[in-house]
This record gives structure tokens, sequence and C-alpha cells, in this order.
């Protein structure tokens, strides 16, 4: 009876665990069958070519030869270009003036959207409307509005007020500013919804405890409304400078980096080194400028994480 | 928001105010402040934001010569709807049009059967390596598309191990937008957020992984689902560099990649009337779907990362 008793017991556990091996092992097949498009996708499409950027940055690769190793050439060879150092600065000044135009407008318009008490779903479509016009549709037209001629749309405008013509991008000293005032108004809405987002989380009670202090409505934007969506301010600066860096339909579009270079941005270079020529460019530099670029907006990238994270937390 | 607990609302009975408190609203300057406010704020939204739509519909219908000589006149002197025509047939965008449908219409199915299949593996199914494959996929955030360009363009050219050129096939747009970690992050965080007692029932009542996703997860899973499927499509129209390295045959290359092609060759007011072909899905989407977009659906969850 014994050994029986110790057997049966043994023989219900082997064969539970043989049912529940058999259950995982199918459970794992399903399990990978339902992984299996994301590992293929995710494996030939984004892994697999991150890893190739860095391979490719050390090598000199052609669509004809096999790629040779060739160290820190590429590197060497994207710093002595002297469009590079014109691609940094016009990069530059494209995130500055994008600042001074792009930053404060959605700001304003979104804390005076929220003071506004009806028709407020009709405003932010308003504002919103840019943002889903396909970003090569309203290049194009932006490039028939900003026609140097005087019966240009924007210089038939300046007109009435006697002002202009202005070269709008035909000038190196405008095409820039000319690039960024589109740039923005493509993009702001999508920053005003943030911020009406960001501005219904503001505790009322804090603006009714400014009030018992005697706070004016100046006051309570400065000291209430600014400080409370103050997180929110900073991670939409980084994604923009982060975005702007990576700007590539509109100058393209607009200028394709003229006149003389004044428009030539980072990206457009690493798009001119990799299509310099029918038979493919130099793949190389290409890689490796983009690496470069990469490299620097990671250390905004890791700051916008790191912030958003912590404010998670605390919340 | 969406997929993510909401932050809990504001106590009930605390006043829906803002920067204005009631007492504010009666003194008759901050009324009238007010209404001055809003009045701004509509004009400025309705020349600046809709200005240029405005004036692109307008000259969609304006003869050419009358939108050369004066682009700013309110009222043209005369209307030409045929421009329309011309677009649609002679410069045909009929065809460009539909082949960025066909563009969009692959690159949302992709990106639906990828989001939803590996939501499902790792937010419900939870193998053992989850965690760094989401990792894996979180780290992909970090890397600027730029830096995928190149290497991409030459894995399109010649697909490692099986030696496919996708090249001048709509694959080479639809697969890499499967790629998206967007998507993932989005899908995985609302399968997470599902009650895990109704998978568990199901299992209890005999239903294996493909039954347990196809009649139970998918169905509950319609409000992601619509949220990935609008930007998708959104995206595929708004997207340009990508389709002009990989289409290079003008027959299958869809509007963004056309028309500025078209630009200096065709007459204005047909190539207006282009542009406003162009616009009008994006648009009609929007206002569709308007909620959606103004919730901040796709931004959030941009910016909670």
């Amino acid at each position: 009876m014994g050994s029986i008793s110790d057997v049966a017991p043994a023989t219900g556990a082997s064969a539970r665990r043989r049912t529940l091996r058999v259950r995982v092992t199918r459970d794992g097949l399903a399990t990978l069958a339902f992984l299996l498009p994301f590992l293929l996708v995710f494996g030939l499409f984004a892994w697999f070519p991150i890893v190739r950027a860095f391979v490719m940055s050390v090598q000199d690769t052609n669509l004809v030869s096999e790629p040779v190793f060739v160290g820190l050439e590429n590197f060497q060879r994207v710093l002595a270009d002297p469009l590079f150092g014109i691609a940094i600065r016009n990069t530059a000044w494209f995130a500055f003036l994008a600042l001074i135009f792009g930053y404060p407008v959605p700001i304003i318009l979104a804390v005076a959207m929220s003071e506004v008490r009806r028709h407020r779903g009709l405003l932010s479509a308003l504002a919103y409307l840019p943002v889903v016009v396909p970003p090569v549709v309203a290049v194009l037209l932006w490039r028939f509005f900003y026609e140097a001629s005087p019966n240009g749309v924007f210089n038939s405008i300046l007109g009435w007020f006697g002002l202009g013509p202005v070269p709008w991008l035909q000038s190196a000293a405008t095409a820039m500013p000319s690039i960024v005032i589109e740039a923005t108004w493509a993009a702001a809405g999508g920053t005003v919804i943030i911020y009406l987002a960001a501005l219904v989380g503001v505790r009322p009670e804090l603006y009714d405890a400014a009030e018992v202090d005697g706070a004016s409505i100046w006051q309570k934007i400065r000291y209430i409304t600014l400080p409370q969506i103050r997180n929110v301010l900073f991670v939409t600066l980084i994604l923009q400078l982060i975005a702007t860096a990576q700007l590539f339909t509109e100058p393209f579009l607009f200028t394709s980096g003229g006149p003389a270079n004044s428009t030539m941005t980072v990206l457009l270079l690493i798009y001119k080194y990799a299509c310099q020529n029918s038979l493919g460019g130099d793949y190389g530099m290409a890689a490796a400028l983009s690496l470069m670029l990469a490299a620097f907006l990671a250390v905004f990238t890791a700051g916008y994480y790191w912030l958003t994270r912590r404010w998670s937390v605390d919340s | 928001m969406i997929g993510r607990q909401r932050s809990p609302k504001p106590a009930a009975g605390a006043t829906d105010r803002g920067i204005l408190s009631a007492t504010d609203h009666r003194r008759r300057r901050v009324r009238w402040g007010t209404r001055v406010l809003f009045g701004v704020t509509l004009v400025f939204l309705l020349i600046i934001g809709l200005g240029p739509i405005l004036w692109m519909l307008k000259s969609s219908i304006t003869p050419t010569l009358d939108t050369i000589r004066q682009p700013m006149a309110l009222w043209p002197n005369g209307f030409d709807i045929s421009q329309f025509a011309t677009a649609w047939n002679k410069v045909h965008i009929d065809r460009y049009l539909f082949n960025t449908i066909a563009i969009a219409f692959g690159s949302w199915l992709v990106q639906i059967i990828v989001a939803t299949t590996a939501g499902f593996a790792l937010g419900v199914l939870r193998p053992r390596f989850t965690n760094l494959l989401t990792g894996l996929v979180i780290a992909t955030l970090f890397v600027p598309p730029i830096v995928l360009l190149v290497p991409l363009y030459l894995t399109v050219v010649n697909v490692p191990i099986v030696g496919w050129r996708m090249i001048d096939t709509y694959w080479a747009v639809w697969l890499p937008a499967g790629a998206s970690a967007l998507n993932i992050i989005l899908m995985k965080r609302f399968f997470d957020n599902l009650p895990r007692e109704i998978f568990e029932a199901a299992r209890v009542d005999g239903a294996g992984p493909f039954r347990l996703f196809w009649s139970v997860v998918l169905p509950m899973s319609k409000p992601i689902l619509g949220v990935v499927s609008v930007f998708a499509v959104i995206a595929t129209w708004k997207d340009y560099l990508w389709p002009l390295l990989v289409l290079r045959d003008p027959d299958i290359q869809p509007l963004s990649v056309r028309l500025p092609i078209l630009a200096p060759t065709t007459d204005l007011g047909v190539f207006i009337a282009a542009l406003t072909i162009s616009s009008l899905i994006p648009i009609a989407l929007f206002l569709i779907f308007q909620r959606l977009f103004l919730s901040g659906a796709g931004v959030s969850g941009a910016i909670k990362g």
C-alpha cells in the first residue's frame, strides 16, 4: 500500500507537470507567433539599421563593392567639410529663431483660450487645423505666399501698409526666418493643445488663495499659471529643439539649402551626402553626420526622459 | 491619456474656474475684457490658422490670371471650377491620390497587425523576456529617425538574408511603418490596464491565446485601435522624405512626392486645385475625429513617454 501511495502522487505530479509543460510550450509557441510580426519588423527596420548605422560610420560603403573598414575617416571628412560648420550654424540659427517666434505663440494662445468660456472647442479646432494640412501642401502653398514680387501674397499685404516688398525666400537674410514662420504656423497648434491640457490641471484653489492675497490677473498668470505648467513648458521646449534640429521637408522644399547655403541645415547636409549622385552617395559620411547629430540630441532626449520619468513618479 | 489611468478629476464641488474668478467675471471691465480676448483670439486664429487654407480654397476656383494679378482679392472676377477637373484628369491627381490611399491603407494595416499582436504578447501573455523586449522598443525612441535613414535605405535596397529588393514597391513604405515604438507602447499600456480576471475567466472557459486575442482582447481595444489608426493614416499622408527615397517610379508615387515635381510645370490655378484635393482627406479626418486630436491622445502619448 505504502509503495502504491508513494507512487500515485508521484505519477500524478509528473502528469500534472507534463500537462503543464505541454501548455507552457504550446503557449510559448503561441507567444512566439504573436511576437513574430513585431520581431521581424523591428528587427529588420529598427534594430538592425540602428546597429548598421554605427557600422557604416566606420566603413566606406557603396552599392557596388564590399564595404571597407576606414576607421574614423568618415568623421574626419565630415568635420573637414566647410559645409559642416555652415550647417551647424544654420541649424542653431533656425532653432534660435524657432524659439523666438514659435515658443511664446502657443503659450499666449493657450492661456487666452483657456479663459474663454464658450466656443473653446471651436478655437482649439481652428488652432489645430494647420497641423493636419500635409507639410508638402503647406510648403508649396506658402512658397506662393512668399513670392518675392510686389504681387506676392505677403508682399501685397505689406503693400497695404506701404511696406516691402520683402524678398522672403530669395535673400540669404530673410530665407531662414521665412521658413521658421511657416514651420511655426504648421506646428503651433499641437503645442497649444498640450498647454490647454496642462492648464486644466492647474488647481483652482491656488487662484482662490492668490485672490485672498489680492493678486491681480497678471500676477495670477505670472505667479501661478506659468509656474504651475513649467514642467510642460520645459518638455515642449526640449521637444521643440529636438524637432527643429530634424526638420527636413520645409527647408528642402522651400530653398534646398539656398540662397548661398543660408538655409543649409544639418539634415539637408545628411541628405546631400546620401544622395550626391545617381550612383548613390557617400553613405559613410551621411551615417557619421547623423550619428553626430544623434549624439548631440541624445543629451536633450535623456534630459527629457529623466524629467518626465521623475514627474510621473511625483504625481 | 488613453490607455492610462486618468489623473483624478478635481474633487466634486470644486469650481470650474481658470485664472479669472467668478467675481472677476462679474466685474464689467473683466467681462468686456474676456469678450475682447475672445474676439481677438478668434480673429487671430481665423486669419492665421484658417486664412491660408481659405486662400487655397478660393484660389483653387479662381482663374490663374486673377490669382497672380490680385492674390489678395476677396472676391474673384470669375470662377473656374474646371481647374479641379483638369487637376484630376490631366495632371493625374486621381492616380496619385489613389497611390497615397494605397500607401496609407497598407501602412495602417501593417501598423495595426504589428502593434496589436506585439501589444497582446507583451501586455497579456507576458513571456519571460517581456521587459527586455519592451526596453528594446523604448530604446528606438531615443534614436532620431534621421540616423535610420541611410541604413534603412540600404536595408530596403537589399533585404538581408532573403536578398529582396523592395525599392519601387509599396512594401518599402508599408513594412518600415510597422516599426513604430509609440504604437507598441500605447498598445501595451492599454492591454496592461485591462482587467486580468477577464483573461483568467476566458482561460478557464478553455479559450487559447488566439481565441483570447481575437474574441476578447481585440473587441475591448476599439478606442486605442481608433487612436493608432487615425494617427497612422495622418502620418502616412505627411510623410515625404522616405517615399521620395524609395519610390522612384512616378506612376506609384504618392501626392507628397509628386506635388513638388508637378509644381513648376502646372498651371497655378490647376496646381492649387491639386493642393486642395490633397488636403481634403486629412482635414476631413480631423473634422470627424476632432475629439481624438484635441484630447491630446497622440501628443500626450509622446509627452508622457
